[in-house]
């Protein structure tokens, strides 16, 4: 004898909860194709660098003085945002606010300081093969920090309007998610650019 | 709106489509009246035929490009189009096909039967899915805007640099190939994160990850394929344009590479011709096993191969790029991994064929065109094996046997079984059949006319004749063979002519379907053709993959609950549930209806459209415009919004 | 106009009925040559013939999976007991009858098998044809490929035997001729089909070839790669010819042009000032590199890369007008006076 399966009738939250949310899953799925976007990039810059006959490549290695302390500042900020997705959990308004508005000014600070990088780069995206990849790379996580930057701006004043809470933080948990990939894929850009030439990846004819 | 609800036991109720219930679906669901409402309606059937018939069109389009310059092929030393006419027009052929028709069509079958077949009411971006429409449909207008301005790509569809770069191709043409494409990308990109999330998180309670369609499978994993593959080409794309415009340095010598345009294009260029082949194969392995009245043989063998089939396409994409001067070990490497991609096509060939053999096949014209299908995909296929081989491949290389591998298997793998779903599904759709006669017609016209048109092609690429040549000599042994595919191109389009001839009878005259004129088992042929706006009146709750088969299959001991369910009516709303076994979890609000999408979607292309003239002030304003919209868009609902006490 | 291409000098035309007898006598090669310059079915050095073998092979197994399929598809459908369409929402029994798995296990299997032997053919093959077999005793040329024909430049260890030539290639029989390819503008493609396949020219990129011919003969080539409006007329020559002879070719394409005896001195002229910046003429003061090579341009078999025999209309008609013959290449139409064009005409003849 076969029996008809029951339907659950288990209470649900109604709306975008947590890892429930449409939302959350959509990040998920942008930050993958993104992560790939970087993953081609990165490709196209290693392209470049093992060539036989480089000539583009300056021949002194990259300076860290700047590049280093900054990763640093987006580091902290990721942390910042974190505190505020715990911040939210908990329900601690203060701890949201807090949180995101520092991630955001520590975010701003690193946007100043990358121009400040920029500027004092001798070449521009047109000199050279390397000009090109590395204004186009660090253009791109440039522009992917702005839009992080948008975010955690909107954030902040949805959390300071008191929209979230306990019951409903899943936008501060998507934020945050495309705020701490911003902060990957830095590191994977900073290791690239600043770390792989210390390693002896050839710079220079 | 009334309070805030956060949690809710699920009602339940009988299903009825005239039941007062139902009514009160209808009116949250319906699309609006009026020409607003048309262009406002999230409905994801609305929007899949929208996808549908806009690819048909680029395929009318796109089918009388290739008639024109089979014209000027049919003889030797034609003179009807210029070297730089038959270039633009081979060059948008090739686009239109297999970019703005070979994949969108395929989106319009997913994002039609998707939610039907997964149990659902809609997309789970409702709002996103009309948007990726309409960005597809202006990135079309905006490539067709280039040919009328007589600026069309005139590099192939595959674009190589530097011939593509400005100091070679110093017009717009490139321009508007490149932006056009990135923004496709963008449309494909956003389609499918949609797909991905609705069948990872909104498939029908019970229906677990091995009780999916195999229709599913195809569309889930070609969506997560394009998540990885898709930046590849837009990237390509965009340093191009950078390369054109600002004078950037990725392409061209002395210090640029031509071959990262290459790898970068081929990189995705090899995944997507699967892309545009995995869900319409999908479509066959669901309809051909209802046509045969039997399940799918080896369900589970053919949903890995589908997958496989993605994974492996990720690792050939040398096999384009055979004759560039690679070092031999990578083309040892490649040709190997080329070659080996034939096991998972072999699985599901197999299984079909084990399909019509040990069921009791329906003769009519869908399944004609899967039995055409299956032949023409056999010699498609095994064209690929012979360009796999790279010695040979040295030869075959850019002469018509790639023309003829490329297009038995564009047409054979894509149009062929779209062309039987369309059968298929069409009174699904409409409500109504199309007709048989003119369908074997139309099957008949089209299954001799591609083959008299394109087997050929095999012959003269043998014979050496090299592809994207304008007119070519007497005396190389090409001239009969290419009357004979030019005059078999025509009866093609005959038969694709009747095809469209069949729509318009069905639309008016065809015999009315019923909710399952094929006796099919699947959750779509549960609801009224053409279904409801918001698809099922109540939610079902499965216990196996053919549920409207289950009483006659007699298997297991469970029978899934179509005629009870959930209704959740408080508003738009449908049920999440968990990716693997699909235990509800929670209860998802869907938006309204919403011309913001559409808005959205024009100041994007408005802002592509600055970018081709250098307006740089109009590229601002819309990027100001397009974020204000954006920001409205996400703003948290009020019903959501939680006051702190 | 009538054009005349160097195939109509080859043979003759094939008909539809000749297709299949062709598959068969390309088993007799000279003659599909003749029929198909450009056919690759047949091989005609050490490189191109295992090339062939293989294609073959890969075909016959093609064929053969081909045709099992469709017999078994069309023995599946003739089992007979299929339903013709019933009406739209007939209920019709459903089953699923054991046995279809071993379909898979069978087909997959097979089909390995027959996979897992063609991959180590094609490696074989590969390591086989990739790099010559000999390299010390071997002829060395340089080919630039232009937009929208072939430079080809003779290399030799003492550089005063050096010379340049466009559009036709000429090997000694047996010997290995390395050829090196370089871009000067857009990627093209090497390609001598009945020789060995393609090779990119990518211009920034140092790619080398090798072809190697056992028989005397012309051997048609063409480029490979879509390269733009006249990529069609990209084709070039190869001539094998003996070691004596291509020993007597070698030498007297060295020798440089006598300066123009004194009733061609007033062509030879027009020639420098019309024709000098973009053509060289050795010997003389036309030295221009943007076009082909004219030094021994009567030698030549053909003009504007391998589209029309070199005779003395056709390169009047060339030159009267080359964009009506091949339209969109580099060498405009440059209006001549009837006489001027008689004089450059006279002149070229003088171009042994
Ligand atoms: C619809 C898209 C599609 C599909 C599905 C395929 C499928 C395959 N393709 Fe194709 N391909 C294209 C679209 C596609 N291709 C396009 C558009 C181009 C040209 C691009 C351009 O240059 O413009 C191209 C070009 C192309 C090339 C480059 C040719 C060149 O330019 O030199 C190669 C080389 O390896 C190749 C190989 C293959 C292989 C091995 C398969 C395999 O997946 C096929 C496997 C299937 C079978 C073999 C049949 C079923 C199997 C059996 C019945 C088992 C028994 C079989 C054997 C033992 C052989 N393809
Ligand atoms: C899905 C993809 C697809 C499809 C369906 C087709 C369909 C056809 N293709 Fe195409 N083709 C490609 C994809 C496709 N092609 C690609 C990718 C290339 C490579 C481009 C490149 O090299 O860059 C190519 C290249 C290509 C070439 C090589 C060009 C060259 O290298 O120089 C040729 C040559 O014959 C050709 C011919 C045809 C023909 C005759 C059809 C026929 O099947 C067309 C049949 C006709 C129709 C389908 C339309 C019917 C129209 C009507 C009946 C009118 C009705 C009108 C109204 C109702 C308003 N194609
Ligand atoms: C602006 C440059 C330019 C000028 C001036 C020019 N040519 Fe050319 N010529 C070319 C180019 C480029 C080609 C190769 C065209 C091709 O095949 O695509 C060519 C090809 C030829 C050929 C065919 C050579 C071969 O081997 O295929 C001949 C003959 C020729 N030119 C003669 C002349 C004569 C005579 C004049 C002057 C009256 C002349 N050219 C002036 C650029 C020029
Ligand atoms: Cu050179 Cu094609
Ligand atoms: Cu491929």
């Amino acid at each position: 004898m076969s029996t008809v399966v029951a339907v659950s009738r288990r209470s649900l939250p109604v709306g975008s909860v947590g890892s429930h949310a449409i939302g959350w899953w959509g990040m998920i799925c942008a930050v993958l194709t993104e992560g790939a976007l970087f993953g081609y990039l990165l490709f196209s810059y290693f392209y470049f660098a093992v060539q036989p006959r480089q000539i583009a490549f300056p021949p002194e290695l990259p300076s860290l003085w700047l590049a280093a302390p900054n990763t640093v500042i987006l580091l902290v900020s990721s942390v910042a945002v974190w505190q505020a997705e715990r911040g939210a959990r908990r329900d601690s308004w203060l701890r949201q606010v807090v949180g995101l508005g520092s991630g955001f000014v520590l975010g701003v600070i690193f946007v100043g300081v990358q121009l400040l990088e920029w500027q004092s780069r001798p070449f521009g995206l047109s000199s050279n093969a390397y000009g090109s990849l590395f204004f186009t790379v660090t253009g791109f996580h440039m522009a992917h920090v702005v839009l992080g930057l948008l975010i955690l701006l909107a954030l902040t004043v949805w959390s300071a309007l008191g929209y979230f809470g306990p019951r409903h933080s899943a936008p501060i948990s998507i934020g945050a998610i495309y705020w701490h990939f911003v902060d990957a894929i830095w590191l994977a850009v900073f290791f690239s650019f600043y770390i792989t030439p210390y390693l002896g990846l050839r710079h220079g004819p | 709106m009334t309070t805030t609800e956060l949690d809710r036991v699920p009602e339940l109720a009988p299903r009825d489509y005239a039941s007062p219930l139902a009514s009160k679906l209808e009116r949250l669901w319906a699309t609006k009246p009026g020409l607003i409402g048309w262009l406002a309606s999230v409905d994801h059937k609305e929007i899949g035929l929208r996808y549908i018939v806009t690819a048909f069109v680029f395929l009318l389009v796109g089918g009388v490009e290739a008639l024109i310059f089979r014209i000027q092929l049919a003889w030797p030393n034609q003179h009807l189009l210029t070297p730089s006419q038959y270039d633009q027009l081979f060059s948008m052929h090739g686009a239109t096909m297999i970019l703005w028709y070979a994949f969108p069509v395929l989106t319009g079958f997913s994002v039609y039967l998707q939610p039907l077949v997964l149990g659902t009411r809609d997309m789970a971006m409702p709002r996103l899915n009309a948007f990726t429409y309409w960005v597809y449909l202006f990135s079309g207008l905006y490539l067709y805007v280039g040919l009328a301005l007589g600026s069309a790509p005139n590099a192939g569809w595959f674009n190589y640099v530097p011939y593509a770069s400005r100091p070679y191709n110093p017009g717009l043409n490139i321009d508007f190939y490149a932006l056009a494409n990135i923004l496709l990308g963008v449309s494909t990109t956003l389609g499918s994160l949609n797909f991905v999330v609705t069948i990872l998180h909104q498939r029908a309670p019970g229906m677990s990850i091995n009780r999916m369609p195999i229709l599913s499978w195809g569309t889930l994993t070609i969506s997560v394929g394009n998540l990885f593959a898709m930046p590849s080409v837009t990237l390509a794309f965009f340093l191009l344009w950078l390369d054109r415009q600002f004078g950037t340095h990725f392409y061209s010598p002395p210090s640029g590479q031509p071959l990262l345009w290459q790898h970068l294009f081929w990189m995705w260029g090899h995944p997507w011709v699967y892309v545009i082949v995995l869900p319409a194969l999908s479509m066959v392995s669901e309809a051909l096993p209802v046509l045969c009245r039997r399940p799918l043989v080896g369900y589970t063998a053919v949903a890995l191969a589908t997958v496989l089939t993605m994974v492996l396409g990720f690792g050939v994409w040398l096999h384009h790029m055979f004759a560039t001067g690679l070092p031999n070990i990578a083309l040892a490497f490649f040709s190997a991994v080329s070659l080996f991609i034939v096991i998972p096509s072999a699985v599901s060939n197999f299984a079909w064929l084990a399909t019509i053999w040990t069921g009791r096949p329906i003769f009519n014209t869908a399944f004609l065109f899967f039995v055409g299908f299956i032949i023409v995909f056999v010699i498609g296929g095994v064209s690929g094996f012979m360009t796999g081989s790279v010695p040979a491949d040295w030869q075959l290389t850019d002469t018509y046997f790639v023309v003829a591998h490329l297009h038995y298997v564009l047409i054979g793998w894509n149009l062929f079984a779209v062309m039987g779903a369309s059968y298929f599904w069409f009174p699904k759709m409409f409500g109504r059949m199309l007709d048989e006669r003119l369908g074997r017609w139309n099957f008949w016209l089209m299954f001799i006319g591609f083959n008299v048109g394109f087997f050929p092609m095999h012959i003269t690429g043998l014979l050496g004749m090299p592809r994207r040549i304008y007119t070519y000599p007497d005396g190389m042994g090409w001239d009969t063979l290419n009357l004979i595919i030019t005059i078999g191109s025509y009866i093609m389009a005959a038969g694709m002519l009747l095809f469209v001839v069949n729509v318009f009878y069905g639309l008016k005259r065809g015999v009315i379907a019923g909710p399952n004129p094929w006796d099919a088992a699947t959750l779509e042929w549960s609801t009224p053709s053409p279904p409801p706006p918001y698809n099922f009146v109540v939610i079902p709750t499965l216990a196996s993959r053919t549920p409207l088969w289950e009483e006659r299959l007699n298997e297991g001991p469970y029978r899934s609950q179509l005629s009870e369910g959930t209704p959740l009516d408080h508003g738009k709303e449908v049920l999440g549930t968990s990716s693997l076994d699909a235990q509800p979890n929670v209860i998802l609000r869907m938006p309204e209806d919403s011309i913001v999408p559409l808005l959205l979607a024009l100041v994007l292309t408005l802002l592509f459209a600055g970018l081709i003239v250098k307006a740089w002030w109009l590229v601002i304003a819309c990027l100001a415009v397009g974020l204000a919209l954006q920001l409205a868009w996400l703003w948290p609902r009020v019903e959501l919004r939680e006051r702190r006490p | 106009m009538k054009r005349f291409f160097l195939g109509d000098l080859a043979g003759p035309r094939m008909t539809a009925a000749k297709v299949g007898a062709f598959l068969i006598a390309t088993l007799n090669d000279s003659a599909a040559h003749a029929a198909a310059p450009l056919n690759y079915l047949t091989g005609h050095g050490v490189r191109s013939r295992p090339i062939a073998t293989l294609t073959w092979a890969l075909m016959i197994i093609s064929v053969v999976v081909v045709v099992i399929i469709v017999a078994l598809l069309l023995a599946g459908l003739r089992r007979g007991h299929g339903f013709s369409a019933p009406a739209p929402g007939t209920q019709m029994p459903v089953a699923r009858p054991p046995g279809g798995a071993s379909w898979i296990y069978v087909g997959v299997g097979i089909s390995t098998l027959v996979l897992f032997v063609m991959t180590v053919w094609t490696v074989v093959t590969l390591a086989h044809v990739a790099n010559p077999p000999r390299t010390d005793d071997a002829l060395r040329i340089e080919v630039t490929g232009h937009q929208w024909w072939w430079e080809v430049r003779y290399l030799s260890p003492d550089v005063s035997r050096e010379f340049i030539t466009s559009n036709e290639i000429h090997i000694p029989l047996k010997r290995t001729v390395e050829v090196d390819l370089r871009g000067a503008d857009v990627i093209h493609s090497f390609w001598v089909p009945a020789l060995s396949g393609k090779t990119d020219v990518i211009p920034g990129q140092a790619n080398r070839t090798w072809i190697e011919a056992d028989k005397p003969g012309v051997y048609r080539g063409q480029c490979g790669e879509y390269c733009g409006e006249q990529h069609a007329h990209m084709g070039f020559e190869v001539i094998a010819s003996t070691p004596e002879e291509f020993e007597k070719w070698w030498n007297s394409q060295l020798e440089a042009q006598p300066n123009a005896s004194s009733e061609l001195a007033e062509a030879q002229n027009t020639f420098i000032a019309k024709c000098g910046i973009c053509h060289t003429v050795r010997g003389t003061r036309a030295g221009g590199h943007l076009g082909p090579d004219l030094t021994h341009l009567i030698s030549r078999r053909a003009i504007g890369a391998a589209l029309l025999p070199n005779t003395r209309g056709h390169r009047s008609a060339w030159i009267a007008d080359p964009q009506h013959l091949k339209p969109g290449n580099y060498m405009p139409r440059l209006e001549l006076s009837g006489p001027e064009l008689n004089a450059v005409s006279t002149y070229l003849d003088t171009l042994n």
